[in-house]
């Protein structure tokens, strides 16, 4: 089975059915699969064995992405947002790409194509003959650049047999009554705008897209299109909550809206209480995923959520801040340095394996282990009953003394404290330790906490070792467009000698 | 007899009915029959309709297993003819209650 199965699927049930809508632009399952088999031989003729979509996202998206998959070429979604000698530099390791491009001058006198006049000129060719079947499950359906929040992006690859692994081990097919809309504003370069993609598809659900996230426009057209599922980015939901108590609002009323699913990113637990609270009709669901196991591993969902939030035992309200458990045919192991694997309450490496794990990059081959487990480079551990939390990457462990620390462990405890919003932690240099404990803290409105206040609270819950030695206080954290936390940035900005005052 | 292997495709000698197998039968050659009549390869040339109606019908989307739950099928197309393996009818599982997480 490859991708293009679940439009072929998708059209054959409902062809007339409303697919995706971007503004005023919208096509039916049987339009979709009909110019995405267009667009599929649209690609072969000309000779490319790539298709790279370099744009915002619109309905020609799903074209490039399904057309792709028919003719059974890679499809690599690149951030608009780069530079232009960026985007170069990741063009250049294509294999002889199409490109898609919203930019009239596009770079350095390449060819590119515009999606709007490509969407056109396909609607002019007519049917082309193109079978799902024809496209090997083993083949590579998309090539993702990571971020690169730690050096030159590498691209990992997801084969057709993953992302369907994906797709039908979480989804069930033509699931979604026809008054059910799904709002897409994540990127498409992000692997939840691909997942998106495939799933709302599968389920028959309509995408309503909104290309660049706006809060108060994200708002109007939830309500105007009537929208029953969302999905959506940390600073996205704290940004629609800002903007509805800007209003005046309580409460959104959205009384469509039976769905808000986040992930991408750390979630401040704060900010889950006032989300829920403004949407309290909404099932929430938390997904944590990686690029490379083709999204959603595990899910907090909405019974979890109200579980947490109505329970006294702090245990148990503590799995607010949790991903919840793995999807099934998912399995999840924390392990030690050594390799040794953990048991409940004990934190380490957060290992997993399923049919949907790709665990593969172009420039390095395959990570997968002899018995196709993943390293995910997160750090965690499983409670009792085997919900998941996260503690941070392991890359970003601070090494104090020899004994290493996780961000996440001081963040957590940093943001119980009621005169905090959020806390970023981070490794600063220190002659003494090597490195040294650092926070930078978003106090709540109108609190005033101090650094020491702040320090006696670490102690009481956590060994000295954990104690921040500088806290600096700011209005916001830095996190990119997709809801990660830049945690280089903070580090620069708690390195700065001159960084001791409070800043607000 | 037939080895069913995830990822392989057959549709029905008798309707518009295709399957694609999720999981598969191991190493153990099985009798996969739509309406009765043994399913074949999705690429092979379709038969000549027969005559007379089958009995039951597959519908797209549904994971149909047999009673042990070793094999399961992802019915890709609807049709006519009741899925059967050794003789034994197949049932299709219920819809699981994911949120949806995308």
């Amino acid at each position: 089975m490859n991708v293009s199965m679940l439009l072929e699927m998708a059209a054959e049930a409902g062809p007339d059915r409303e697919a995706i809508r971007c503004g005023a632009a919208a096509l039916s399952y049987g339009e979709l699969l009909q110019v995405a088999r267009s667009a599929a031989a649209v690609f072969r003729d000309s000779g490319a064995r790539s298709v790279a979509w370099t744009g915002e996202a619109s309905v020609v998206t799903a074209v490039a992405f399904f057309g792709a998959a028919f003719a059974g070429l890679p499809y690599v979604p690149i951030n608009y947002r780069l530079t232009e000698s960026e985007m170069l530099s990741l063009l250049d390791r294509l294999d002889a790409p199409y490109v898609f491009s919203d930019r009239a001058d596009f770079v350095d006198g390449r060819s590119s194509h515009n999606p709007q006049e490509f969407l056109g000129q396909l609607q002019h060719i007519g049917s082309a003959d193109f079978d799902a079947a024809m496209t090997d499950p083993e083949s590579v359906a998309v090539q993702l650049f990571t971020s690169g929040t730690t050096g030159v992006p590498k691209s990992a690859v997801l084969r057709n047999s993953h992302l369907v692994s994906y797709i039908l081990g979480s989804v069930e097919f033509a699931s979604a009554g026809p008054e059910q809309a799904v709002l897409v504003s994540v990127p498409p370069y992000h692997i939840a705008g691909i997942s998106a993609l495939m799933s709302a598809t599968y389920s028959m659900r309509r995408i309503v897209l909104l290309p660049a996230f706006d809060a108060a426009e994200w708002l109007a057209l939830a309500e105007n299109e009537k929208v029953t599922h969302a999905f959506l980015v940390p600073t996205m939901v704290t940004r629609i909550v800002d903007v509805l108590r800007a209003r005046g609002a309580k409460t959104a009323s959205l009384p469509h809206l039976s769905s808000i699913a986040y992930g991408g990113g750390k979630m401040p637990k704060q900010s889950i209480l006032d989300a829920l609270a403004m949407f309290p009709d909404a099932g929430f669901t938390n997904a944590y995923g990686l690029t490379e196991t083709s999204s959603t591993i595990s899910v907090l969902g909405p019974e979890d959520h109200r579980a947490a939030l109505e329970s006294s035992d702090p245990v148990a309200r503590q799995r607010l801040t949790s991903v919840g458990k793995p999807l099934p045919g998912i399995q999840i192991e924390i392990r030690d340095a050594a390799g040794k694997r953990l048991q409940p309450g004990e934190s380490g490496g957060i290992f997993v394996r399923g049919e949907q794990v790709a665990g593969e990059y172009v420039e390095q081959g395959s990570l997968l282990d002899e018995d196709q487990w993943f390293y995910t480079r997160d750090d965690g551990f499983l409670d009792e009953q085997g919900f998941l939390f996260l503690e941070g990457r392991s890359d970003d462990v601070i090494v104090r003394g020899g004994e290493n620390i996780s961000p996440g462990e001081v963040e957590q405890v940093l943001e119980e404290h009621p005169g905090v919003i959020e806390a970023a932690v981070v490794g600063i240099a220190s002659e003494q330790w090597g490195e040294a404990v650092a926070a930078a803290v978003v106090p709540a409105t109108g609190e005033t906490v101090s650094e020491e206040s702040l320090q006696a609270f670490v102690r009481e819950s956590l060994r000295s070792s954990r104690m921040p030695e500088k806290i600096v206080f700011v209005d916001q954290l830095p996190y990119n467009e997709t809801g990660k936390l830049l945690r280089r940035e903070v580090k620069r900005a708690l390195s700065d000698p001159d960084a001791t005052q409070p800043c607000h | 007899m037939i080895v069913l292997k995830p990822g392989m495709r057959l549709k029905s000698a008798v309707s518009d009915v295709q399957v694609m197998v999720v999981k598969g039968s191991t190493d153990n050659p099985v009798a996969l029959c739509c309406g009765g009549v043994p399913m074949i390869d999705a690429a092979d040339a379709s038969p000549e309709a027969s005559e007379g109606a089958v009995e039951g019908s597959a519908l797209m989307g549904k994971r149909y297993t047999n009673p042990e739950q070793t094999i399961e099928l992802l019915c890709t197309k609807g049709g006519d003819g009741e899925l059967s393996i050794d003789g034994e009818a197949l049932g299709f599982r219920e819809a699981r209650e994911l949120p949806s997480s995308d």
